[in-house]
């Protein structure tokens, strides 16, 4: 089921990061699984630790499965200054679930991360590819609303 | 309750303190008197009325009257025109249009002159402002040498956070014969308050093209690399048109402008790694590797990519080509400062009225780019601190607000200018709360490969979570101090290095802080 | 693949296409589309733009998109540029404040002062 994603990159080492990126992109769950892995592997020619230790490393890749809209906080100095761990707080008590964990419905799983590069409306969070800045308690309320509504 | 016929508030943060605010509230205040006004207008302190080199600025209510530029000599004649004979004192005025009026300042920019007026995703916009003039200029009338010396003569240096010359690091790799050569360009901006090259990619992205473009040339690398940060998939989308427009347009691929010169370049995505900004880390990261950096010699200007000669340069280091191949390394010597050439963009966060961006010449002050560009402190707060050049920064006090910011003048203060991030801190906030932010973010980053940055972080991080809680005694900062200093002499790359810059500089200047926590809790065990 | 005198030419063109004078247009709007702004809703405030400028039938407005000019805080942010008039930088924009725009700076020619941000 992999091989579609594999045949677009050449079978080179170098084309790792790529193809981790798109499976993970085109996974409903927003993580690389074992049989993923196991098919890279057997493709790019390289052992399944090698892939196991990129995967850990960066903080993009997901092992375990994840909700249909992942948000990602920043919790760097800057938004952290503007009041971060509030928002976290907000979010925690939105969703009912901690940091790291996903919702019941699988529609949200709640990270942290650092710096986005958005510190001029800071605090910002991501949910999957979108940006939203100048979080307040009131904005939260309404983004989940909005994606729990458009589901 | 007293009556009070008039309100005067008059602004009294840093930058009208500065500029005298304490004096002509002095002198208003002595004026009304000598006139028996004291009990019928009222004079109040407030924060900026955010109006921007406006000098001192007063408001009067109800009459809803802004005075700026007040000066102590005007004090006699406002009060008796305005509060004696009742009208408003017209030369002194200011309409509340001009509130928030930040000066953009496209005139001095050189990276950034185009991001906010061009479409970024039209190449015929970047021609029309002269797009490419360079890239022509540097292909068919110079030879790779001559470039190489005329970025060294600009004086050019890293705007990764180094500082070091581009044009020296150039020449390392383009004596080299017979290998293939690679052009990598560092686009994994990770620095917490640090979004410059979002902004040229995003705003500007043929720029950086062309920059890579002449950088290739120069060095004689026939293959180019931009390494882009997983999360910013604007800037991934742009610079993918911005290459698929300069292919189609014959400026990239083979035998460009028939020049004989081909040249391809490929964009890399980063998954999440600050470490990866670290040039030998981004190379292993781009061979499919965990980012670890490498011991070093050899440099990537002899052994980077698949081992192969490399040079690696920042966003906003090669986005200043295009502009010193056209006009020249006089021109540009004559921006800044002799020592640090050219323009800075800084990022202007945390407690100032409106956080952004500018570009401005080298040794612009800190105080006249918080002031200007960041338009003051937010209203109602002071300033404390600024923590200047990342997350890898110092916490800079008010005394140093008028340094200027250059490589040079910055070095005399054991303060760097990074990235150019300045977090902007108000007095409200306790600097070991900043300073656990900073420790957190560096021991989640810490890649783990050398013992004294893996570890180092971690005991950091206990110790000012220990200070927090109140377990910690005085000693706990000589720890703090001791583990950095180790850390900085041991560790294997910059990242570990780096933690001593914050430490120390809030050690030093803020030591009451951290008493302020430890002494709280002996009070409440004693 | 184009050659040197081609590309001189679309040059020369483009540099023609970029200034008012002598175009098909009387006013441009150009809206901040990096990332800012897009986070605090650039794209809603440019769609308003659109359907504004649609809806009155205006022949003779361009709207296009830029990147950042650095006014993080004050996006989403929008220019007004006029033949023979300074640049006019607008901020905080809400599709609200769009239809404003549309209806005093564009059609009336009243400047809206209250929303100016910055000058060049």
């Amino acid at each position: 089921m992999y091989q579609e994603i594999l045949k677009k990159y050449e079978p080179t080492k170098d084309n790792l990061i790529y193809i981790l990126h798109d499976i993970q992109d085109n996974d409903p769950q927003h993580y690389v699984s074992e049989s993923a892995v196991q098919s890279v592997s057997e493709y790019l020619r390289i052992p399944v630790n090698h892939i196991y230790g990129v995967l850990t490393f960066y903080t993009m890749y997901s092992t375990t499965p994840r909700g249909k809209n992942v948000i990602r906080l920043c919790e760097s100095p800057p938004c952290y200054l503007r009041g971060s761990d509030n928002i976290l707080a907000k979010l925690k008590n939105t969703l009912g679930i901690k940091t790291g964990e996903t919702t019941s419905d699988g529609l949200f799983t709640l990270e942290l991360c650092a710096c986005l590069g958005l510190c001029g409306n800071a605090p910002v969070m991501m949910i999957n590819d979108d940006f939203y800045g100048d979080l307040t308690d009131d904005k939260i309320d309404q983004i989940i609303h909005n994606i729990r509504e458009a589901k | 309750m007293k009556y009070f016929r008039s309100h005067i508030l008059i602004e009294t943060d840093e930058a009208s303190v500065q500029q005298g605010a304490r004096e002509v509230m002095n002198a208003l205040k002595q004026e009304l008197a000598k006139h028996n006004l004291d009990q019928e207008v009222n004079v109040l302190e407030t924060g900026s009325l955010g109006f921007f080199e406006r000098g001192v600025c007063i408001a009067v209510y109800p009459d809803d009257v802004i005075y700026g530029n007040v000066k102590v000599e005007d004090v006699s004649s406002l009060v008796s025109e305005h509060f004696l004979k009742g009208r408003p004192l017209t030369h002194l005025v200011i309409e509340r249009s001009e509130k928030k009026n930040i000066p953009l300042g496209y005139d001095k920019r050189i990276v950034l002159e185009n991001s906010g007026n061009i479409d970024p995703e039209e190449i015929n916009d970047y021609l029309g402002v002269g797009g490419y003039l360079a890239w022509e200029k540097a292909l068919l009338e110079m030879k790779p040498e001559d470039i190489v010396q005329t970025v060294k003569d600009s004086g050019l240096r890293g705007r990764g956070g180094a500082g070091f010359p581009a044009g020296i690091k150039w020449s390392f790799t383009s004596p080299i014969k017979g290998v293939q050569k690679y052009v990598v360009i560092n686009a994994d901006e990770g620095e917490p308050g640090t979004f410059k090259d979002r902004l040229i990619m995003e705003g500007d992205p043929h720029k950086l093209l062309e920059g890579t473009m002449i950088a290739s040339l120069a060095v004689g690398a026939t293959k180019a690399y931009i390494y882009i940060r997983g999360e910013y998939k604007l800037c991934i989308n742009r610079l993918q048109r911005a290459i698929d427009q300069a292919y189609e347009y014959g400026l990239l691929g083979k035998n460009i402008l028939e020049s004989g010169f081909d040249l391809d370049i490929e964009i890399e995505t980063g998954a999440g790694a600050y470490i990866c900004g670290e040039e030998t880390a981004l190379i292993e990261s781009m061979e499919g590797n965990r980012g670890i950096p490498r011991t070093k010699p050899p440099y990537p200007g002899v052994k980077g990519f698949m081992q192969n000669p490399t040079v690696v340069n920042n966003v906003e280091t090669i986005a200043n080509v295009p502009a010193i191949i056209n006009k020249g390394a006089d021109w540009y010597r004559n921006i800044g400062t002799a020592e640090s050439p050219g323009t800075k963009v800084y990022t202007i966060l945390g407690d100032v009225a409106v956080p952004g961006l500018c570009e401005v010449p080298m040794g612009t002050t800190l105080r006249t780019i918080i002031n200007t560009y960041g338009g003051g402190m937010k209203k109602g707060s002071r300033f404390k601190s600024a923590l200047v050049g990342g997350a890898a920064g110092i916490f800079l006090g008010d005394n140093m607000l008028d340094v200027k910011m250059d490589f040079h003048n910055l070095a005399e203060y054991k303060a760097v200018l990074g990235s150019g991030a300045i977090l902007v801190i108000n007095d409200s906030v306790n600097i070991v709360d900043m300073l656990e932010s900073v420790i957190k973010f560096f021991r989640h980053e810490s890649c783990g490969k050398c013992v004294p940055c893996r570890n180092g972080n971690e005991q950091l991080y206990k110790s000012v979570r220990k200070i927090k809680a109140g377990y910690a005694g005085e000693d706990e900062l000589d720890k703090m101090l001791l583990i950095a200093d180790t850390m900085q002499k041991t560790s294997f790359c910059a990242l570990g290095q780096s933690l001593l810059l914050p430490v120390k500089s809030a050690l030093d200047m803020f030591k009451d802080d951290f008493l302020s926590y430890i002494n709280k809790k002996k009070a409440i065990n004693k | 693949m184009k050659s040197l005198e081609e590309l001189r030419k679309i040059r020369e063109k483009a540099q023609q296409d970029m200034k008012l004078r002598g175009s098909n247009y009387r006013i441009k709007i150009v809206v901040g589309m990096g990332t800012s702004g897009i986070a605090v809703g650039a794209r809603e405030v440019m769609k308003s733009f659109l359907e504004e400028i649609e809806k009155r039938g205006l022949k003779d407005v361009q709207i296009t998109q830029t990147g950042e000019k650095g006014l993080s805080s004050m996006e989403p942010v929008a220019d007004v540029i006029e033949e023979g008039k300074p640049k006019v930088t607008y901020g905080y924009l809400t599709t609200e404040k769009a239809k404003r725009i549309v209806a005093e700076h564009i059609v009336n020619g009243q400047v809206v002062s209250d929303y100016i941000v910055a000058s060049e």
